[in-house]
């Protein structure tokens, strides 16, 4: 940067030297939003960290205990006491603990023997992948209902929508995956059964994304694609039918605020047809909340892939997580808690920048 | 009945007791006029009936085995069925209505006087207070719910009491911000400023005035989350850490019913119905309660 | 004489509340020829209710009933809301009364006139773009080109409206219906806005409906008056006849407005119980 000498006389700043201001001032705030964000992901982390410590350390009578489990050695309980520090104070401690959580060491799985660190990787992918089936099933689903539902307001078809939505909060998700199976598995015959895939196509190909059917299309096998399909379509469903009555609903209420706004009105009377007034008018103005509802959802799916994954004998987060509850697997436990906490607390901080960033009043 | 009815309806109320009553009239028969909350209404009370009469209303023992019986299709003898152990599903959905009231009221009275005064504190006082708590609740906002319970579960143990103390902790945090919403909304208002210059305490500022302000759309949100306190509760005993048997809870009962699911469909089904009914009365019950106690938000469910 | 732009007959438009059906227009009946027509009341007389149930836009739980409401010949009752769309825009026109709600905060000036020709005709886009830019040079916009490619928010109030009159003028209706066109206007820019409004029916001889409550207005810019209170007309006369009306609601309005060389200490208030009101 070269040092010019300033001119004094100069009274008023370019039209270059105002655009330059403006341009910094924005890029200062987008900077302070962004600085603001990752302060907020961090606190909000941390407090999920201090929860878990809590649960782990200061809840149970013997947390050595729950780490290590009731058949350990006594020369496996010392080697574990002396490696939680029990001895320190809670706040070293706690601090060893976050350290510990960062560098990704999670303790070791009481059940299976390896680092839970790796155990969540292994297992993470399958319940993303129903999670995104799932999520693609509620938008697609969902958001033509919530609008069909609002365009055609008081109608015994919009009564129908409002009562599926509230089914989407009464009916629980495991009992609906159990009867899904019973009926479109053991009777119907249409879908496959529990596990991501047929029995006999297991380990047969190399998992590069852990998404089975990324690395089955990347294999060139479609016979094992369209398996996985079999399989992930039912409990996708499943976790769909949760989506699509939140995210109907939602879009439900977004459009019938926009339908009574005067504008709508307006598009009327210029003889506009119904169809370019409900689309053009009233939908695309909510677009963005939309948005911040479908990752609000994506976040619930994900929590409800706990007691699906459990049914379908799914080898997800959710299943692992389940399965190191009944057997007190602390470590295991807390790490699938961590895990799921920390993607839920993501999406949604999320989804709530990206709504102030987008809606247009705010700008 | 004319009279008790304008007594109620009059525009002049001449004691607390009477305006109260007028109240509680006019939000029932507003209540009344929308279908769907009327049917929420009926469920809720049949809830609460069915629970306080189980004895009166099961045929059969909830406990009792009759292995002769086990795994029979619903009848007129057993009108939803038997189990794996020969009892009767019908009387165990019964006596399930007590376990699940009880879970449904503990959670609501644990979770929503801590949330409530949590939230009127965080609003009435402001600065470092408000900041404090309102990190704390925004914490626990960001969280999975379901997660967390779970989390706790597994550290305090299995058993109806801890799951309930688990769902209670991730459900005051939901009522603390509605709590303080609500306080923002009339804390700088006059009649404030009017109590504190007659040297209330904060305390009684608090509790005397600014809670009942708040009981309104407290009593919306807490019936609008009892579905969700339901479905926890259950989905804790379809894993085995709720209530532990033989207690009939229904999560647990579908838990039981899981492996006859192909053949002996009615062991995991009929307790998954009773779940939904129970839920969906609380929902329309408290939209329909939204509707008529805080029209702002009606108009638009 | 050619058929009446507008035949009502016992125009009568009712709503469910929690204490019965309301009937908030009551049997209204007049007609319309190519001429100006103001509808004046006060807030909830009904002369908005009567404007929407010519376009057809009172939706269910709303009931319009009439004896008869012919537009042109074409009885509007008995059309589909397919037909409806066809008259709307191309045959009757709106004006509404905020342009800060009317129009649509996210489309700009220009694709929201050129949407009300794109309904109803099937013009090259230079042609349409041309015509709107006609059409805004017409309601007196400077430097139409730049206005079209600017989004509502960020024009004035008497520019928006200028540009919904625009809009609304833009496919040639036949007849225009104004409901309160300058109520959120600044009194300096009402007359500006009105005026133009007036030139552009008369030159293209259209009929107009202006609804107002502003009774000083009216009696300018309009040929007949109708005094609606309560759901029901209760004075017609012609515009330059105003002073001689013969209603007390109608005497009552008039003796309240002050004038430029007022001698009266206290205007007096309407004292309602001389005739049937709510």
């Amino acid at each position: 940067m070269s040092f010019e000498p300033q001119d004094q006389t100069r009274a008023m700043p370019t039209a270059a030297e105002v655009g330059a201001a403006a341009r910094r001032k924005r890029t200062n705030r987008v900077l302070m939003a962004i600085g603001g964000f990752i302060v907020t992901v961090a606190l909000t982390f941390l407090g999920l960290l201090a929860i878990t410590f809590f649960i782990g350390r200061v809840v149970p009578i013997d947390p050595v205990l729950s780490v290590v489990g009731d058949r350990a050695t006594p020369e496996v309980y010392e080697a574990a006491k002396k490696a939680m520090g029990l001895d320190q104070p809670l706040v070293i401690q706690f601090v060893a603990y976050v350290a510990d959580i960062v560098q990704g060491n999670f303790g070791m799985s009481v059940s299976t023997g390896r680092p839970v660190i790796d155990d969540l990787a292994r297992f993470f992918p399958a319940t993303l992948e129903m999670a995104t089936i799932g999520i693609i099933i509620g938008i697609v689903l969902g958001v033509p209902m919530g609008v069909y539902a609002a365009s055609r307001q008081g109608t015994w078809l919009d009564q129908i929508i409002r009562v599926f939505g509230l089914l989407g909060y009464s009916v629980p998700a495991f009992w609906l995956g159990l009867v899904g199976l019973a009926v479109f598995y053991a009777r119907l015959r249409l879908v496959g059964g529990p596990g991501r895939l047929d029995i006999f196509f297991d380990g047969l190909i190399q998992p590069v994304t852990g998404l089975i059917l990324v690395d089955s299309l990347l294999a060139g096998e479609p016979e094992i694609f369209f398996n996985a399909i079999s399989h992930l379509i039912l409990p996708a469903s499943v976790l769909g039918f949760f989506s699509l009555a939140y995210i109907a609903r939602m879009t439900r209420s977004f459009m019938l605020d926009q339908l009574s706004q005067e504008f709508v009105t307006t598009a009327r009377v210029k003889g506009v047809s119904e169809r370019i007034v409900i689309w053009r008018h009233a939908f695309r103005p909510i677009l963005v909340p939309l948005v911040t509802v479908i990752g609000l959802s994506y976040a619930g799916l994900l929590e409800g892939s706990v007691m699906i994954e459990t049914v379908f004998s799914w080898p997800g987060i959710g299943n692992y997580l389940t399965t190191a509850l009944l057997n007190a697997d602390m470590n295991a436990v807390l790490g699938a808690t961590l895990v799921i906490g920390s993607v839920f607390i993501f999406i949604n901080k999320i989804s709530d920048v990206l709504y102030r960033v987008l809606d247009p009043r705010a700008r | 009945m004319a009279t008790t009815r304008d007594w109620l309806l009059a525009d002049s109320p001449t004691s607390r007791f009477q305006a109260r009553m007028g109240r509680a009239y006019r939000v029932t028969v507003a209540l009344l006029h929308n279908p769907l909350a009327t049917v929420g209404l009926a469920i809720v009370l049949l809830l609460i009936a069915t629970a306080i009469f189980a004895p009166l209303l099961a045929p059969y023992s909830p406990i009792g085995q009759d292995l002769p019986n086990r795994l029979k299709p619903p009848s007129a003898a057993h009108w939803m069925g038997t189990d794996e152990l020969g009892r009767d599903i019908y009387s165990r959905v019964i006596y399930g209505s007590r376990i699940t009231l009880m879970i449904v009221l503990l959670v609501a009275v644990i979770s929503a006087p801590i949330g409530l005064v949590v939230g009127a504190v965080s609003g009435y006082f402001g600065g470092w207070i408000d900041r404090i708590l309102m990190g704390i609740t925004d914490v626990f906002l960001s969280m999975p719910k379901l997660i967390l319970a779970l989390a706790f579960v597994a550290a305090l143990g299995p058993g109806v009491e801890n799951a309930i103390i688990a769902i209670a902790i991730t459900a005051w945090p939901a009522y603390a911000r509605i709590a303080r919403a609500e306080t923002l909304t009339f804390r700088n208002s006059e009649f404030i400023a009017a109590v504190q210059m007659q040297g209330a305490a904060s305390a009684r500022i608090i509790f005397s005035h600014i809670l009942p302000l708040c009981t309104s759309s407290m009593i919306i949100r807490v019936t609008l989350d009892m579905a969700g306190i339901i479905l926890t509760a259950a989905g804790l005993g379809f894993i085995g850490l709720g209530a532990q048997p033989p207690l009939p809870e229904w999560g647990a009962m579908i838990s039981r019913g899981r492996t006859f699911i192909l053949d002996q469909w009615w062991v995991a089904t009929m307790p998954g119905f009773a779940i939904i009914i129970v839920s969906l009365g609380f929902c329309f019950l408290g939209d329909g309660l939204r509707d008529v106690l805080d029209p702002r938000q009606g108009e638009n469910s | 004489m050619t058929a009446p732009l507008l035949d009502i007959d016992k125009l009568t438009v009712s709503f469910p509340t929690p204490y019965g059906r309301v009937e908030v227009v009551k049997g209204v009946s007049f007609t319309l020829g190519r001429e100006r027509l103001g509808i004046v009341g006060e807030s909830g007389s009904g002369k908005s209710m009567t404007g929407r149930s010519i376009l057809k836009l009172i939706r269910p739980p709303g009931e319009v009933t009439a004896n008869r409401l012919t537009f042109s010949g074409i009885d509007i009752l008995s059309q589909s809301e397919k037909q409806m769309r066809a008259i709307r825009g191309a045959r009757i026109s709106m004006v509404m009364q905020d342009p800060k709600f009317s129009l649509n905060p996210v489309m700009t000036i220009g694709a929201q006139i050129a949407e009300a020709l794109v309904a109803h005709t099937k013009l090259p886009r230079r042609e349409i773009a041309r015509r709107s830019r006609d059409m805004l040079e017409a309601v007196r916009i400077d430097d139409p080109d730049r206005v079209m490619r600017l989004y509502p928010h960020e024009v004035s109030g008497g520019m928006g409206q200028r540009v919904m009159i625009a809009m609304m003028l833009v496919p040639e209706p036949d007849l225009l219906i104004a409901d309160e066109p300058t109520s959120a206007l600044d009194v300096s820019i009402q007359a500006q806005v009105l005026d133009i409004m007036d030139e552009l029916v008369r030159n293209k001889g259209m009929g107009l409906i202006l609804i107002s409550h502003d009774l000083e207005l009216v009696s300018r810019y309009c040929d007949r008056i109708l005094v609606m209170n309560a759901g029901e007309i209760v004075e017609e006369c012609v515009a330059s006849e105003l002073s001689a009306a013969s209603h007390p609601y109608t005497r009552g309005l008039i003796a309240a407005m002050p004038h430029m060389d007022e001698t009266r200490e206290i205007l007096p208030t309407l004292d309602r119980s001389q005739w049937e009101a709510t």
